[in-house]
C-alpha cells in the first residue's frame, strides 16, 4: 500500500521539482522494468527525498515500503535477491553505509545477493540537518567489505547510466550520490562501464582525482587553473572500487602531483585508496589528499559548507595552487 | 495468496485430520535422535560446540525437514521449494546431518566438519553448503531475510513457505522486531516464525540475562498469528506444522513459540545450563549417546 501524498505537498513540490539528479534514480529503474527486468524498489520513509515515489506510483507492486527500518530493509532485499529479483534499496548513505554496515556485510555481499544499495545525499549535502545526516565515513565503510562495489556518479546522467548498466552486474553494489542538484557533467545516456575511470583533462603539473559532486567543481577549478597557464589534468573516480588503478598509474606516471578530491574524511576515502595504489607500484609521485580531514562537519547551508571546506571550484582551485608549489620529498 | 496451492502427500494428511501416524511418528522420532547423535559425533571433530542449541530443536528439525517443509527433491535450489533459515545459526551442526542425508553435502565433507577450508562451520553459509538457504551468525537477521524471501515469493506468485527459527535469546535483538513491524504490514501469511524457547543464552537463563515475557502478547501485539506448542511432543508440533502451512486463509504471518528444555535428551544437560557451548569428553559423550540410545521423547 503505497498512498501518494497531494502534489500540492511541500514534499512534492519542494524535494521533487528540486532535486532533477534524483528523478533519474526513478526513470533509471522504470527503463529497466519495461526492459523485463525483475527489479524492486524499496525506501525507508523517504521515498520523496531519494524520488522512488515516482516509480512506487507507477509500478506498486514492485515497491516496498519498509518504515523506518532501515536494517530491515537491507537485510529483506538480500532475502529478496535470493528468490532472483532485482532489489534496490535507498535512504540516506549516513544510515546505509554506518547504521546498516553490518547487515551489507553479513547479508548482501557475504551471501553474495546482487542487492544495489543506494545511500543518497551523501558527504555534506544535508547541510544543517547536522553531523547525524553527514555522511563522511561511508566509503571507508563500505570498500573495506570483500565482494561489494562501490561507484560514486558525479550527476544524475550518470548515476541513470549506471543504474541501467547495473542490471546484469553480477556483485552487489553501493551507490554514493549526491542530493540530486548537482549540476550536470555528462549528457544523458553517455554510456558507464564499471571500473573505469573518465579522463577529463591532461596535465603535466597535477592531475587531480575527483568522484562524486566533486566532479564538476574541480573540472571548473582546472578549466581556470588552465586559463592561467597552469597544466592541470582532471579524472572522474566514479567506481571506488573496483579502482582502476591503470588510470591511476597513468595520472602518476604524467604528472609530478595528484591530488584527490572527495566528499568524505580524508581516512579511508578515495585518496587513501589511491594511496594504496601508488604505495603497492611504488610510483614515485606525492599525493595530495582533499575532503574532511577527520572532523565532523559543521553545520551550514551546503553550499556554505562547500565554500567552508573548499570543495566549490574555487576551493578546489585554491588547494591545487598549494599543491603544486609542493616539491617532491627529498 | 491464490498461488499457495500445495501437493500433499496423499497418504498423510487428510484435510481434516493433520496429526501424524503412529508410523510418521516413529521416523520422526528417529530423526530427532540421529540429529542428537551426529551432533555429539560432529562436535568431537570441532572439540568444542552448541550441543543443548541443538538438542532444544532436534524435534523442529525432525518435524520440518522429514514431514513438514516442500524440500526435498533432490535439488537443493529449486525455486519453489521452501525455505529454511536459522536465527540461531550456532545450531547448524544439527542440519548438517539432515543435509547430508538429503545428499545435498558429501559424507566426506560431513566428516570433516570444521576442519581447514570445509565448508561446514559452527554457523551455516548459503554459498559453500547446498540446501542452506542463508548464512547466519549475526544473531537477529534471520526474519527480515526470511521477510524478503516471502514477499520476493509472493511478488512472483510462486507457492512456497518461508521457516524462520529463532532463539529466544534472539529476542533481544532490535532488528527481529523491526521484521516483525513489517512482515505484518506486509501480510506476509507465507511466513512462519519458530521461537526455540529453551530458555537460556550464554549468559545464562534468558529471563535473567534480559526477560523477553509476555512473548506470546508481544507477538500478538505486533500483528501476527501467535500459538505456542510443546516443542518436543512430535504429535503436537507435527501437526500444529501441518496446519499452518496449509491454513490458506490466514492473512497474518505466523509465530509459533515451541516450548523446549536446552539439552533434551542428555540429562545432565537439561539440569545443568551452562551447557549452552561446550565439550564431551569421550566418557561424557558415551554415557549422552547411551540416553540418547534409550530414551523415547
Amino acid at each position: 500500500m503505497n498512498r501518494p501524498l497531494s502534489p500540492n505537498s511541500w514534499q512534492y513540490r519542494e524535494l521533487n521539482a528540486k532535486t532533477p539528479g534524483l528523478s533519474h534514480l526513478s526513470d533509471a529503474l522504470i527503463s529497466l522494468v519495461e526492459a523485463g527486468e525483475p527489479v524492486v524498489a524499496g525506501s525507508a520513509d523517504l521515498q520523496y527525498s531519494n524520488g522512488l515515489n515516482k516509480f512506487a506510483e507507477r509500478y506498486p507492486d514492485r515497491y516496498i515500503q519498509f518504515g523506518i527500518s532501515e536494517q530491515n530493509m537491507v537485510t529483506a532485499a538480500a532475502g529478496l535477491a535470493t528468490t532472483g529479483l532485482k532489489p534496490y534499496v535507498a535512504t540516506f548513505a549516513s544510515f546505509l553505509g554506518l547504521l546498516c554496515c553490518e547487515q551489507i556485510r553479513m547479508d548482501v555481499a557475504y551471501c553474495a545477493q546482487p542487492v544495489r544499495l543506494i545511500g543518497h545525499h551523501t558527504g555534506i549535502s544535508l547541510g544543517f540537518y547536522g553531523t547525524s545526516h553527514h555522511a563522511t565515513e561511508d566509503i571507508a565503510t563500505m570498500r573495506a567489505i570483500a565482494d561489494l562495489t562501490v561507484v560514486s556518479p558525479a550527476d544524475g546522467p550518470q548515476l541513470a547510466a549506471a543504474i541501467k548498466a547495473s542490471a546484469d552486474y553480477p556483485e552487489p553494489i553501493y551507490f554514493r550520490i549526491g542530493r540530486g542538484r548537482e549540476p550536470d557533467v555528462y549528457p544523458l545516456d553517455t554510456p558507464f562501464t564499471f571500473g573505469k575511470a573518465i579522463e577529463h583533462m591532461v596535465g603535466d603539473e597535477i592531475t587531480i582525482i575527483a568522484c562524486g559532486m566533486t566532479v564538476h567543481p574541480a573540472l571548473e577549478a582546472a578549466r581556470t587553473l588552465n586559463a592561467q597557464g597552469h597544466s592541470v589534468g582532471v579524472v572522474d573516480m566514479p567506481t571506488i572500487k573496483p579502482l582502476d588503478r591503470a588510470a591511476i598509474l597513468a595520472a602518476a606516471a604524467r604528472s609530478k602531483v595528484l591530488m584527490s578530491v572527495e566528499e568524505h574524511n580524508v581516512l579511508g576515502g578515495l585518496g587513501s585508496a589511491i594511496a594504496e595504489v601508488l604505495t603497492d607500484e611504488g610510483a614515485p609521485v606525492r599525493l595530495v589528499r582533499h575532503g574532511i580531514h577527520d572532523e565532523y562537519s559543521l553545520i551550514a547551508p551546503p553550499t556554505h559548507l562547500y565554500a567552508h571546506y573548499r570543495l566549490d571550484a574555487a576551493g578546489i582551485a585554491e588547494v591545487a595552487r598549494g599543491a603544486m608549489g609542493i616539491r617532491k620529498a627529498a | 495468496m491464490s498461488a499457495r496451492e500445495r501437493t500433499l502427500p496423499p497418504d498423510a494428511r487428510p484435510a481434516s485430520n493433520f496429526r501424524p501416524t503412529a508410523e510418521t511418528l516413529a521416523l520422526l522420532r528417529e530423526k530427532a535422535r540421529f540429529v542428537r547423535l551426529e551432533t555429539i559425533r560432529l562436535i568431537e571433530v570441532a572439540k568444542v560446540g552448541h550441543y543443548s542449541s541443538v538438542f532444544s530443536a532436534a524435534e523442529i528439525f525432525a518435524a520440518l525437514y522429514y514431514d513438514v517443509m516442500d524440500i526435498n527433491h533432490g535439488d537443493p535450489r529449486r525455486p519453489d521449494r521452501d525455505r529454511f533459515l536459522m536465527g540461531k545459526g550456532h545450531a547448524a551442526v544439527g542440519l548438517f546431518p539432515i543435509l547430508a542425508e538429503f545428499g545435498y553435502i558429501d559424507r566426506e565433507t560431513l566428516d570433516n566438519y570444521t576442519r581447514l577450508g570445509n565448508p561446514l562451520g559452527d554457523h551455516p553459509d548459503m554459498r559453500k553448503v547446498p540446501g542452506i538457504d542463508f548464512s547466519s551468525g549475526s544473531i537477529g537477521h534471520a526474519l527480515s531475510a526470511g521477510l524478503g524471501m516471502a514477499l520476493g515469493g509472493r511478488m512472483q506468485k510462486r507457492s512456497f513457505d518461508v521457516f524462520v527459527m529463532l532463539g529466544d535469546g534472539e529476542m533481544q535483538e532490535g532488528q527481529v522486531w523491526e521484521a516483525a513491524i513489517s512482515a505484518a504490514h506486509h501480510k506476509a501469511s507465507n511466513l512462519i516464525a519458530i521461537i526455540d524457547r529453551n530458555g537460556f543464552q550464554l549468559d545464562g537463563a534468558v529471563d535473567d540475562v534480559m526477560g523477553i515475557e509476555p512473548l506470546d502478547e508481544k507477538w500478538r501485539a505486533f500483528g501476527w498469528e501467535v500459538h505456542t506448542v510443546d516443542g518436543h511432543d512430535l504429535d503436537a508440533l507435527t501437526t500444529l506444522l501441518r496446519q499452518v502451512k496449509a491454513d490458506e486463509a490466514r492473512t497474518k504471518p505466523c509465530c509459533i513459540i515451541a516450548r523446549t528444555l536446552k539439552g533434551k535428551g542428555v540429562s545432565y544437560m537439561e539440569t545443568e545450563p551452562g551447557w549452552h557451548l561446550g565439550y564431551l569428553d569421550p566418557s561424557d559423550a558415551a554415557r549422552a549417546v547411551e540416553e540418547i540410545m534409550n530414551r523415547t521423547i
